[in-house]
């Protein structure tokens, strides 16, 4: 099925797919894990666990009684070593359970099938699992699951879009567990009471939609939307655009449009942990960038540091000047290799040092490229200077919250401003004006 | 920590465009129209071409060194300013004059009120303006381009004006005797006029480059042009309806203005919705003034009027983010 249906702007970004024929490999246990306790959007879990306790593969580590929050599994066997503010993919430091594996990787007891027979038994078992959005964004799923009793949802999209230049971890879901896939998806729709699904996939990875379609074809329920290659096609808005038509008002959900948004990589876990109850303590990974000697997809254990995810990708051919958890776009650079894989690394990529500068910014030409890029119709040369002034009127004005931060504004500007960022900022002045009680 | 990263804000790729970039297919879009210029001219219209280019490029060098700010020699804007203005004078110009005109643009409309993107006015149509209200006689100087023979020096709008072309039929032999130019002759540029309206065939062509590589859009052009032509249909005959659009479309300086000119990024609109309202206000003003006032042509000042308005426009003119269009159903 093609739909014709395309968000306005974005940009063309280069694909960089290099590792879609990359098979995953399997990492090993690494020496020591750090855990985060915060890996996800919400609340912070609190440490179940103290120096020195034995802790099993599955078992909770960290939780928390605020609603939008998820729980914190270990991912190895092995003894705890401390509990303290670690560094953070994010540039903060985070509360972390810091584990020293012993290698064996003993399962925990509570690791078994889940009761999933009812919808209210089902978002329980999600949270239990841990689940969190594993596109990127690491929204908690069993909140994202949770319907209110008025809002009625007939459509699920699954994300399988994969805009970002470079990953292709979502790609080698459908590519390798295309069933897992199906079956998630099944097990969503069941258990949600949802009639329609609808997997969007971009037109450049042809392979991907024929599997899908491929196996779609069990059920009349579930197509496979191909759609432009064009950025962001995978952000939230515009995918259920292209996949139903369907706009979501700002500031509103897609719940509020009767759709639910899934990671293929989140059905397809949901898939697995029906069947076995292992929580999320692993991650698809994809390993790339000029400085890596070897560029491949990784199943990483949740709590391995990057450095030793690059080492055992071959190391590096270079001393990298830059280091993204995330593609390209919307990544994030990370100050050490110390800091670890969490539940929503989807990649990490090594630049060199011509990929690692952003060339230097000069005066605003007016061209309106930003204007027409912006897949949120916002006008981000207006947002820019706002920002910079602080004023918050005119920050207001043009919509400063609205903005998905996506990135195709700063890429396709040719006098090179950092737009997101002052956005960003401009955000932030928004935010603390608004807490202050100001206007 | 052992490594020391570069750490910034995410996106952390960019696009190769440049704002170089951008000013150098401005000035390749424009070299069909000099070449027609110098073509038609002759060497008298290169020589105002480099005068105007070279003042400009001294200008702007020289006004930030004064100011102690980065040079911007470089990025070429200086560059496109001085063709533009160039474009815009007869080819009778002295070249004293034409280098007044180049000095003008940069020092007063582009850098005194902030340098590139930051003018409310279009450097080289203020620049024209302020020649034409100070050296009107040489501003108005027309001679006959290579090829034609007639005793008239007039420009075809200053033959629509003087009313000729209402007074004959539209037969060709009719046009010839009455010194009109027919509608090949002004498409091909063989007119009188300034250096680079003459033809429009130039015009398009290099617009037709500028399109294609995305450097201006189609918004201000086609309600621009659009625009002047029904106005010019309705009201510029005996008759209403029955005015000779073709001819007023293809005289004098309103493809250079609408492709080239009201484009201006400093000084035009950012929202598509804004550029529309910006073509239509040109296309409107240069009605009115080629039909109803004392100038035969109307271009520059349409579209500095409207230059004026832009902040106007890009202040009311806020698009809906996307979803906001519609109510929640």
């Amino acid at each position: 099925m093609l739909f014709k249906r395309f968000f306005k702007g974005g940009a063309v970004v280069p694909h960089e797919k290099n590792t879609e024929n990359c098979e995953t490999i399997q990492m090993g246990v690494p020496a020591k894990a750090i855990i985060p306790l915060l890996q996800h959007i919400g609340a912070p879990c609190e440490p179940c666990v103290a120096k020195g306790d034995y802790v099993k593969v599955g078992q909770v580590i960290g939780d928390s009684d605020k609603f939008v929050s998820a729980p914190i599994h270990s991912s190895v066997s092995g003894t705890v070593a401390e509990v303290a503010p670690m560094l953070y993919p994010g540039g903060v430091f985070v509360n972390s359970v810091v584990i020293n594996t012993d290698g064996n990787q003993e399962i925990c007891e509570s690791v078994k099938p889940p009761n999933m027979s009812n919808s209210k038994e089902f978002l329980k078992a999600i949270r239990q699992s841990g689940l969190v959005g594993l596109g990127g964004a690491g929204f908690p799923a069993h909140v994202k699951l949770a319907v209110p009793p008025d809002k009625k949802i007939d459509t699920l999209v699954i994300n399988a879009a994969e805009c970002e230049p470079y990953i292709t971890s979502d790609y080698r879901e459908i590519i390798e567990n295309s069933w897992n896939v199906i079956s998630g998806i099944n097990t969503v729709m069941e258990l949600m009471g949802i009639e329609n699904v609808l997997i969007g996939i971009e037109d450049n990875k042809p392979d991907a939609i024929k599997e899908m379609t491929q196996v779609a074809a069990t059920s009349d329920k579930i197509n496979v939307v191909k759609l432009k290659s064009r950025y962001p096609q995978g952000a939230e808005k515009m995918l259920i655009y292209a996949t139903t038509g369907r706009k979501v008002p700002p500031g509103k959900l897609p719940l509020d449009v009767g759709v639910i948004v899934m990671n293929v990589n989140s059905v397809s876990f949901i898939a697995e942990y029906a069947k076995t109850g292992m929580p999320l303590i692993k991650k698809r990974v994809t390993i790339d960038g000029a400085c890596v000697n070897k560029p491949c997809n990784v199943d990483v254990l949740i709590g391995t540091s990057l450095k030793e995810v690059f080492d055992f990708c071959g190391g590096f051919k270079e001393e990298p000047q830059k280091v993204l958890m995330g593609g390209p776009m919307m990544g994030i650079a990370q100050f050490s290799l110390d800091t670890s894989v969490v539940k929503h690394t989807n990649a990490l990529l090594a630049f060199e040092k011509n990929e690692a500068n952003l060339p230097s910014q000069s005066t605003c030409i007016r061209c309106a490229r930003c204007v027409r890029a912006c897949p949120m119709n916002l006008m981000p040369l207006n947002l820019n200077k706002s920002a910079l002034k602080e004023n918050i009127e005119d920050l207001k004005k043009y919509h400063v919250s609205d903005c998905i931060e996506c990135g195709s504004c700063s890429y396709v500007c040719p006098a090179k401003i950092h737009l997101v960022q002052s956005i960003r900022l401009g955000k932030a002045i928004v935010g603390q004006a608004a807490g202050k009680g100001g206007k | 920590m052992e490594n020391k990263f570069v750490v910034s804000s995410s996106p952390h790729i960019r696009d190769n465009a440049s704002s170089r970039r951008i000013m150098i297919d401005v000035v390749i879009a424009l070299l069909p129209a000099a070449a027609a210029g110098v073509y038609f001219f002759g060497p008298r219209a290169l020589a105002v071409i480099l005068a105007t280019v070279f003042s400009c490029v001294v200008s702007e060098y020289i006004t930030r060194r004064v100011m102690k700010r980065e040079s911007t020699i470089n990025d070429f804007s200086a560059v496109v300013t001085g063709l533009l203005l160039a474009l815009n004078l007869p080819p009778t110009i002295p070249i004293w004059i034409a280098a007044i005109g180049g000095a003008i643009a940069i020092v007063i409309v582009k850098q005194m009120f902030g340098g590139l993107g930051q003018n409310f006015m279009n450097p080289a149509l203020a620049a024209r303006v302020i020649l034409l209200v100070s050296y009107t006689e040489h501003m108005t100087n027309w001679v006959n381009p290579r090829g034609i023979d007639a005793i008239s020096t007039a420009t075809p709008l200053e033959i629509a004006k003087s009313g000729a072309l209402d007074a004959v039929s539209s037969a060709t032999s009719a046009y010839t005797e009455a010194n009109i130019p027919s509608y090949a002759q002004l498409f091909i540029g063989q007119v009188g006029g300034s250096i680079g309206e003459i033809s429009a065939l130039a015009l398009l062509l290099g617009a037709a480059y500028l399109l294609v590589r995305k450097v201006i859009g189609f918004q201000i052009p086609l309600t621009y042009i659009g625009t002047t032509a029904l106005f010019v249909w309705i009201f510029g005959g005996t008759s209403p309806f029955t005015g000779d659009f073709i001819y007023h479309v293809l005289a004098g300086g309103l493809i250079l203005g609408a492709f080239y000119m009201a484009t201006d990024y400093a000084t035009c609109p950012v929202t598509n919705k804004g550029r529309i309202i910006m073509g239509l206000g040109c296309g409107i003003l240069t009605g009115i003034i080629r039909l109803y006032t004392n100038y035969p042509e109307g271009v520059s000042f349409a579209i500095i009027l409207m230059n004026i308005a832009v902040p106007l426009i890009d202040r009311y003119i806020v698009p809906k983010s996307f979803g906001g269009e519609k109510k929640v159903a």
